[in-house]
Protein backbone atom coordinates (compact mmCIF):
# COMPACT_ATOMS: atom_id res chain seq x y z
CA UNK A 1 0.00 0.00 0.00
CA UNK A 2 1.31 3.18 -0.83
CA UNK A 3 1.96 6.35 1.11
CA UNK A 4 -0.06 9.14 0.03
CA UNK A 5 2.29 12.34 0.17
CA UNK A 6 0.71 15.79 -0.48
CA UNK A 7 3.17 18.53 -1.28
CA UNK A 8 1.45 21.70 -0.43
CA UNK A 9 2.29 25.67 0.58
CA UNK A 10 -0.37 27.50 0.33
CA UNK A 11 1.45 30.25 -0.91
CA UNK A 12 2.29 30.06 -4.70
CA UNK A 13 5.96 29.62 -6.42
CA UNK A 14 7.36 28.57 -3.68
CA UNK A 15 8.40 25.27 -4.88
CA UNK A 16 5.96 22.98 -4.89
CA UNK A 17 6.07 21.54 -8.65
CA UNK A 18 10.20 21.73 -7.97
CA UNK A 19 10.06 19.52 -4.99
CA UNK A 20 7.21 17.34 -6.26
CA UNK A 21 9.85 16.65 -9.04
CA UNK A 22 12.37 16.30 -7.69
CA UNK A 23 11.42 14.28 -4.73
CA UNK A 24 9.66 11.66 -6.89
CA UNK A 25 12.15 11.49 -8.80
CA UNK A 26 14.99 10.95 -6.08
CA UNK A 27 12.25 8.10 -4.66
CA UNK A 28 11.83 6.48 -7.85
CA UNK A 29 15.87 6.29 -8.58
CA UNK A 30 15.35 4.58 -5.34
CA UNK A 31 13.87 1.99 -6.62
CA UNK A 32 10.64 2.75 -4.70
CA UNK A 33 7.66 2.85 -7.42
CA UNK A 34 6.37 6.35 -7.05
CA UNK A 35 3.97 8.49 -9.29
CA UNK A 36 3.51 12.09 -9.09
CA UNK A 37 0.36 13.94 -9.84
CA UNK A 38 -0.77 17.23 -11.20
CA UNK A 39 -3.58 18.80 -8.92
CA UNK A 40 -3.17 22.13 -10.04
CA UNK A 41 -6.35 21.71 -13.25
CA UNK A 42 -6.19 24.51 -15.62
CA UNK A 43 -2.63 25.97 -14.49
CA UNK A 44 -0.78 22.19 -15.16
CA UNK A 45 3.13 22.51 -14.79
CA UNK A 46 4.46 19.46 -13.49
CA UNK A 47 4.65 17.99 -16.95
CA UNK A 48 6.74 21.16 -17.78
CA UNK A 49 9.37 19.88 -14.99
CA UNK A 50 9.83 16.99 -16.02
CA UNK A 51 9.78 17.16 -19.34
CA UNK A 52 6.99 15.03 -20.76
CA UNK A 53 4.77 18.15 -21.90
CA UNK A 54 4.48 16.57 -25.56
CA UNK A 55 3.61 12.89 -24.14
CA UNK A 56 0.49 14.12 -22.57
CA UNK A 57 -2.77 12.47 -24.25
CA UNK A 58 -5.08 12.31 -21.34
CA UNK A 59 -5.07 13.50 -17.78
CA UNK A 60 -6.20 13.12 -14.06
CA UNK A 61 -9.73 15.02 -15.05
CA UNK A 62 -10.39 12.54 -18.30
CA UNK A 63 -9.85 9.39 -16.27
CA UNK A 64 -12.26 11.32 -13.43
CA UNK A 65 -14.29 11.46 -15.66
CA UNK A 66 -14.17 7.82 -17.11
CA UNK A 67 -13.01 9.26 -20.43
CA UNK A 68 -9.75 7.32 -19.88
CA UNK A 69 -8.44 4.31 -18.09
CA UNK A 70 -5.60 5.24 -15.00
CA UNK A 71 -3.43 2.75 -17.54
CA UNK A 72 -3.69 4.96 -20.23
CA UNK A 73 -3.09 8.39 -18.50
CA UNK A 74 -0.33 7.58 -17.02
CA UNK A 75 3.02 8.78 -18.42
CA UNK A 76 6.03 6.45 -17.74
CA UNK A 77 9.05 8.46 -17.46
CA UNK A 78 11.85 7.99 -20.04
CA UNK A 79 14.74 8.21 -17.39
CA UNK A 80 13.93 6.46 -14.24
CA UNK A 81 12.04 2.95 -14.29
CA UNK A 82 9.30 2.97 -11.32
CA UNK A 83 8.31 6.56 -11.70
CA UNK A 84 4.79 7.27 -13.32
CA UNK A 85 3.59 10.91 -13.94
CA UNK A 86 -0.12 11.68 -13.86
CA UNK A 87 -1.30 15.70 -15.74
CA UNK A 88 -3.96 17.95 -14.82
CA UNK A 89 -6.19 18.96 -17.21
CA UNK A 90 -5.27 22.53 -19.20
CA UNK A 91 -8.17 22.90 -20.10
CA UNK A 92 -11.06 22.57 -17.55
CA UNK A 93 -12.13 24.18 -14.80
CA UNK A 94 -11.81 22.91 -10.99
CA UNK A 95 -14.89 21.46 -10.46
CA UNK A 96 -13.86 19.15 -12.78
CA UNK A 97 -12.45 17.41 -10.03
CA UNK A 98 -14.86 15.95 -7.68
CA UNK A 99 -13.82 15.18 -4.65
CA UNK A 100 -15.40 11.08 -5.21
CA UNK A 101 -13.33 10.82 -8.68
CA UNK A 102 -10.30 12.06 -6.44
CA UNK A 103 -10.66 9.19 -3.94
CA UNK A 104 -11.21 6.56 -6.76
CA UNK A 105 -8.39 7.47 -8.58
CA UNK A 106 -6.11 7.59 -5.08
CA UNK A 107 -7.47 4.01 -3.98
CA UNK A 108 -6.54 2.44 -7.15
CA UNK A 109 -2.78 3.98 -7.81
CA UNK A 110 -2.60 3.01 -3.40
CA UNK A 111 -2.76 -0.65 -4.82
CA UNK A 112 0.11 -0.13 -7.16
CA UNK A 113 2.57 2.06 -5.86
CA UNK A 114 4.72 2.86 -2.35
CA UNK A 115 4.27 6.28 -2.61
CA UNK A 116 1.76 8.94 -4.36
CA UNK A 117 3.00 12.08 -4.71
CA UNK A 118 0.56 15.17 -5.13
CA UNK A 119 1.43 18.31 -6.59
CA UNK A 120 -1.14 20.82 -4.51
CA UNK A 121 -1.97 23.76 -6.28
CA UNK A 122 -1.56 27.24 -4.61
CA UNK A 123 -4.43 28.63 -2.50
CA UNK A 124 -6.26 26.99 0.49
CA UNK A 125 -9.30 26.42 -1.10
CA UNK A 126 -11.10 23.64 -2.87
CA UNK A 127 -8.57 22.63 -5.00
CA UNK A 128 -5.51 22.70 -2.18
CA UNK A 129 -7.79 20.93 -0.34
CA UNK A 130 -8.63 18.05 -2.26
CA UNK A 131 -4.65 17.68 -2.80
CA UNK A 132 -4.19 17.50 0.66
CA UNK A 133 -7.56 15.31 1.48
CA UNK A 134 -6.11 11.63 1.49
CA UNK A 135 -2.76 12.35 2.51
CA UNK A 136 -0.59 10.38 5.11
CA UNK A 137 2.06 12.92 5.21
CA UNK A 138 2.89 16.32 4.22
CA UNK A 139 5.55 18.25 2.40
CA UNK A 140 4.64 21.86 3.89
CA UNK A 141 7.45 23.57 1.00
CA UNK A 142 8.01 27.11 2.39
CA UNK A 143 10.46 30.59 1.48
CA UNK A 144 12.17 32.49 4.20
CA UNK A 145 9.78 34.93 3.86
CA UNK A 146 7.19 36.17 6.23
CA UNK A 147 4.18 35.52 3.71
CA UNK A 148 5.57 32.31 2.86
CA UNK A 149 5.53 31.25 6.47
CA UNK A 150 1.91 32.72 7.03
CA UNK A 151 0.87 30.82 4.50
CA UNK A 152 2.68 27.26 6.24
CA UNK A 153 0.76 28.07 9.03
CA UNK A 154 -2.85 28.18 7.63
CA UNK A 155 -1.77 25.02 5.78
CA UNK A 156 -0.56 23.25 8.80
CA UNK A 157 -4.39 24.51 9.95
CA UNK A 158 -6.27 23.12 7.12
CA UNK A 159 -3.70 19.51 7.62
CA UNK A 160 -4.92 19.19 11.02
CA UNK A 161 -9.03 19.99 10.11
CA UNK A 162 -9.57 19.39 6.80
CA UNK A 163 -8.18 15.94 5.69
CA UNK A 164 -9.47 12.19 6.11
CA UNK A 165 -7.15 11.65 9.02
CA UNK A 166 -8.53 14.82 10.86
CA UNK A 167 -12.79 13.81 9.88
CA UNK A 168 -12.21 10.66 10.62
CA UNK A 169 -9.69 10.94 14.08
CA UNK A 170 -7.07 8.46 12.36
CA UNK A 171 -3.59 9.17 13.31
CA UNK A 172 -3.01 12.81 11.92
CA UNK A 173 -1.29 13.81 8.88
CA UNK A 174 2.35 13.70 9.16
CA UNK A 175 4.11 17.52 8.72
CA UNK A 176 7.45 18.11 7.42
CA UNK A 177 9.26 21.35 6.50
CA UNK A 178 10.72 21.84 3.14
CA UNK A 179 12.25 25.03 2.89
CA UNK A 180 13.10 25.83 -0.31
CA UNK A 181 15.13 29.27 -1.86
CA UNK A 182 16.78 29.57 1.00
CA UNK A 183 19.75 32.09 0.58
CA UNK A 184 22.65 31.69 3.61
CA UNK A 185 24.33 35.08 2.51
CA UNK A 186 20.99 37.05 2.72
CA UNK A 187 20.80 35.37 6.08
CA UNK A 188 23.69 36.19 7.49
CA UNK A 189 23.06 40.01 6.45
CA UNK A 190 20.30 40.15 8.76
CA UNK A 191 17.41 40.54 5.93
CA UNK A 192 15.79 36.90 5.65
CA UNK A 193 14.48 34.89 8.31
CA UNK A 194 17.20 32.08 9.31
CA UNK A 195 16.36 28.33 9.65
CA UNK A 196 15.84 28.64 13.01
CA UNK A 197 13.13 31.51 12.95
CA UNK A 198 11.38 29.39 10.07
CA UNK A 199 11.57 26.10 12.75
CA UNK A 200 10.82 27.54 15.90
CA UNK A 201 7.69 29.42 14.21
CA UNK A 202 6.21 26.83 12.40
CA UNK A 203 7.39 24.22 15.07
CA UNK A 204 7.34 20.85 12.50
CA UNK A 205 10.47 18.42 11.93
CA UNK A 206 12.38 19.59 9.07
CA UNK A 207 12.74 17.48 6.30
CA UNK A 208 14.98 19.53 4.08
CA UNK A 209 16.20 22.71 3.39
CA UNK A 210 17.03 23.78 -0.60
CA UNK A 211 19.10 26.52 -1.49
CA UNK A 212 18.71 29.34 -3.75
CA UNK A 213 20.19 27.84 -6.70
CA UNK A 214 20.97 28.27 -10.57
CA UNK A 215 20.49 24.78 -10.78
CA UNK A 216 16.47 25.18 -10.62
CA UNK A 217 15.81 27.02 -13.66
CA UNK A 218 18.47 25.09 -15.56
CA UNK A 219 16.73 21.68 -14.78
CA UNK A 220 13.11 23.06 -15.68
CA UNK A 221 13.99 25.00 -18.69
CA UNK A 222 15.67 20.84 -19.82
CA UNK A 223 12.82 19.40 -18.23
CA UNK A 224 15.10 17.18 -16.31
CA UNK A 225 13.89 17.57 -12.51
CA UNK A 226 16.76 18.51 -10.90
CA UNK A 227 17.20 15.46 -8.25
CA UNK A 228 19.41 13.85 -11.91
CA UNK A 229 21.89 16.96 -11.63
CA UNK A 230 23.55 15.38 -8.74
CA UNK A 231 26.61 18.07 -8.67
CA UNK A 232 24.82 20.85 -8.05
CA UNK A 233 23.85 22.25 -4.58
CA UNK A 234 19.46 21.70 -5.11
CA UNK A 235 20.28 18.57 -6.44
CA UNK A 236 21.98 16.92 -3.22
CA UNK A 237 20.18 19.13 -0.95
CA UNK A 238 16.72 17.17 -2.66
CA UNK A 239 18.53 13.90 -2.49
CA UNK A 240 19.35 14.54 1.70
CA UNK A 241 15.70 15.40 1.70
CA UNK A 242 14.82 12.08 0.38
CA UNK A 243 17.23 10.22 2.45
CA UNK A 244 15.40 11.92 5.61
CA UNK A 245 11.84 11.11 3.98
CA UNK A 246 12.65 7.56 3.67
CA UNK A 247 13.75 7.41 7.45
CA UNK A 248 17.59 7.99 6.91
CA UNK A 249 19.47 10.39 9.59
CA UNK A 250 21.54 12.71 7.49
CA UNK A 251 23.37 15.93 8.37
CA UNK A 252 22.16 19.16 7.13
CA UNK A 253 24.05 21.15 4.50
CA UNK A 254 23.84 24.28 2.13
CA UNK A 255 22.47 26.42 5.82
CA UNK A 256 25.80 28.18 5.43
CA UNK A 257 27.27 31.01 3.69
CA UNK A 258 30.24 29.85 1.29
CA UNK A 259 33.32 31.35 3.19
CA UNK A 260 34.89 34.06 0.99
CA UNK A 261 38.54 34.99 0.25
CA UNK A 262 40.22 37.45 0.95
CA UNK A 263 39.93 39.37 -1.99
CA UNK A 264 35.96 39.03 -2.64
CA UNK A 265 35.43 39.62 1.07
CA UNK A 266 37.30 43.09 0.70
CA UNK A 267 36.01 44.00 -2.61
CA UNK A 268 33.24 41.47 -2.99
CA UNK A 269 30.21 43.60 -2.69
CA UNK A 270 27.13 43.22 -1.53
CA UNK A 271 26.25 40.95 1.41
CA UNK A 272 28.87 38.58 2.63
CA UNK B 1 34.96 43.83 13.42
CA UNK B 2 36.25 44.46 10.01
CA UNK B 3 35.39 48.28 8.76
CA UNK B 4 32.93 46.82 6.19
CA UNK B 5 30.84 44.72 8.17
CA UNK B 6 30.81 47.01 10.78
CA UNK B 7 29.33 49.60 7.60
CA UNK B 8 27.40 47.29 6.83
CA UNK B 9 25.77 46.66 10.49
CA UNK B 10 24.90 50.27 10.22
CA UNK B 11 21.53 49.48 8.77
CA UNK B 12 19.17 47.90 10.73
CA UNK B 13 18.42 44.25 10.22
CA UNK B 14 15.22 43.15 8.77
CA UNK B 15 14.59 39.85 9.60
CA UNK B 16 13.80 40.02 13.18
CA UNK B 17 11.39 42.17 12.90
CA UNK B 18 9.88 39.71 10.66
CA UNK B 19 10.56 37.33 12.81
CA UNK B 20 8.53 39.26 15.18
CA UNK B 21 5.73 39.98 13.09
CA UNK B 22 5.26 36.36 12.42
CA UNK B 23 5.03 35.50 15.84
CA UNK B 24 2.30 37.55 16.57
CA UNK B 25 0.40 36.36 13.36
CA UNK B 26 0.81 32.62 13.56
CA UNK B 27 -0.51 32.81 17.73
CA UNK B 28 -3.35 34.29 16.11
CA UNK B 29 -4.01 32.10 13.60
CA UNK B 30 -3.42 29.09 16.07
CA UNK B 31 -6.43 30.54 18.50
CA UNK B 32 -8.54 30.67 15.92
CA UNK B 33 -8.45 27.27 14.06
CA UNK B 34 -11.44 25.12 15.22
CA UNK B 35 -13.48 27.95 15.78
CA UNK B 36 -16.44 28.27 14.01
CA UNK B 37 -16.51 29.75 10.83
CA UNK B 38 -18.75 32.75 11.50
CA UNK B 39 -16.16 33.45 14.49
CA UNK B 40 -13.97 36.59 12.23
CA UNK B 41 -17.26 37.97 11.33
CA UNK B 42 -18.61 37.79 14.63
CA UNK B 43 -15.71 39.66 15.99
CA UNK B 44 -16.21 42.30 13.23
CA UNK B 45 -19.94 42.87 13.77
CA UNK B 46 -18.66 43.41 17.32
CA UNK B 47 -16.58 46.20 17.15
CA UNK B 48 -18.84 47.86 15.23
CA UNK B 49 -21.53 47.89 17.57
CA UNK B 50 -19.02 48.60 20.40
CA UNK B 51 -18.11 51.73 18.40
CA UNK B 52 -21.27 53.16 18.55
CA UNK B 53 -20.64 53.77 22.08
CA UNK B 54 -16.93 53.82 22.69
CA UNK B 55 -14.16 54.49 20.63
CA UNK B 56 -12.17 51.32 20.21
CA UNK B 57 -9.31 50.07 18.54
CA UNK B 58 -9.81 47.45 15.79
CA UNK B 59 -8.11 44.62 17.83
CA UNK B 60 -10.45 45.71 21.22
CA UNK B 61 -12.50 42.88 21.08
CA UNK B 62 -11.16 39.37 21.18
CA UNK B 63 -13.61 36.24 20.80
CA UNK B 64 -13.22 32.83 21.40
CA UNK B 65 -15.24 29.41 21.55
CA UNK B 66 -14.90 27.44 24.02
CA UNK B 67 -16.80 23.57 23.73
CA UNK B 68 -17.56 20.80 26.17
CA UNK B 69 -19.82 18.01 25.80
CA UNK B 70 -22.84 19.70 26.86
CA UNK B 71 -22.49 23.85 26.18
CA UNK B 72 -20.33 26.02 24.11
CA UNK B 73 -19.22 29.30 26.33
CA UNK B 74 -18.77 32.19 24.03
CA UNK B 75 -15.83 34.69 26.11
CA UNK B 76 -15.79 37.98 24.72
CA UNK B 77 -12.96 40.55 25.61
CA UNK B 78 -13.01 44.18 25.30
CA UNK B 79 -10.40 46.32 25.75
CA UNK B 80 -11.84 49.95 26.18
CA UNK B 81 -9.59 53.14 25.65
CA UNK B 82 -8.62 54.68 29.56
CA UNK B 83 -11.03 58.18 29.98
N1 LIG C 1 15.64 26.36 -4.93
C1 LIG C 1 15.32 27.19 -5.93
N2 LIG C 1 16.25 28.04 -6.44
C2 LIG C 1 15.92 28.87 -7.45
N3 LIG C 1 14.72 28.94 -8.04
C3 LIG C 1 13.75 28.12 -7.59
C4 LIG C 1 13.98 27.21 -6.51
N4 LIG C 1 12.84 26.53 -6.28
C5 LIG C 1 11.93 26.99 -7.17
N5 LIG C 1 12.46 27.95 -7.96
C6 LIG C 1 11.79 28.69 -9.04
O1 LIG C 1 10.65 29.30 -8.51
C7 LIG C 1 9.59 29.30 -9.47
C8 LIG C 1 8.36 28.65 -8.88
O2 LIG C 1 8.63 27.28 -8.65
P1 LIG C 1 7.49 26.16 -8.73
O3 LIG C 1 6.75 26.25 -10.00
O4 LIG C 1 8.09 24.87 -8.32
O5 LIG C 1 6.56 26.70 -7.54
P2 LIG C 1 5.06 26.25 -7.17
O6 LIG C 1 4.97 26.39 -5.70
O7 LIG C 1 4.76 24.93 -7.76
O8 LIG C 1 4.21 27.36 -7.90
P3 LIG C 1 2.60 27.38 -8.07
O9 LIG C 1 2.06 27.82 -6.76
O10 LIG C 1 2.37 28.36 -9.17
O11 LIG C 1 2.19 25.98 -8.43
C9 LIG C 1 10.12 28.57 -10.69
O12 LIG C 1 10.55 29.53 -11.62
C10 LIG C 1 11.28 27.78 -10.15
O13 LIG C 1 12.26 27.58 -11.14
MG1 LIG D 1 3.09 24.31 -9.01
Amino acid sequence: MAKIIVVTSGKGGVGKTTSAAAMSTGLALRGKKTVVLDFDVGLRNLDLVMGCERRVVYDLVNVIQGEAGLNQALIRDKRVDNLFILPASQTRDKEALTPEGVAEVLAQLKEDFDYVICDSPAGIESGAQLAMYHADEAVVVTNPEISSVRDSDRILGLLSAKTRRAEQADEPVREHLLITRYNPDRVDSGDMLTLDDIREILAIDLLGLIPESEAVLRASNQGVPVTHDAESDAGLAYADAISRLIGEDVPLRFHEARKKGLLSRMFGGGHR
Amino acid sequence: MKLLDFLKRERKQSAPVAKERLQIIVAHQRSQQGQPEYMPKLERELVEVIRRYVDVDDDAVQISMDSEDSCSVLELNVTLPRE
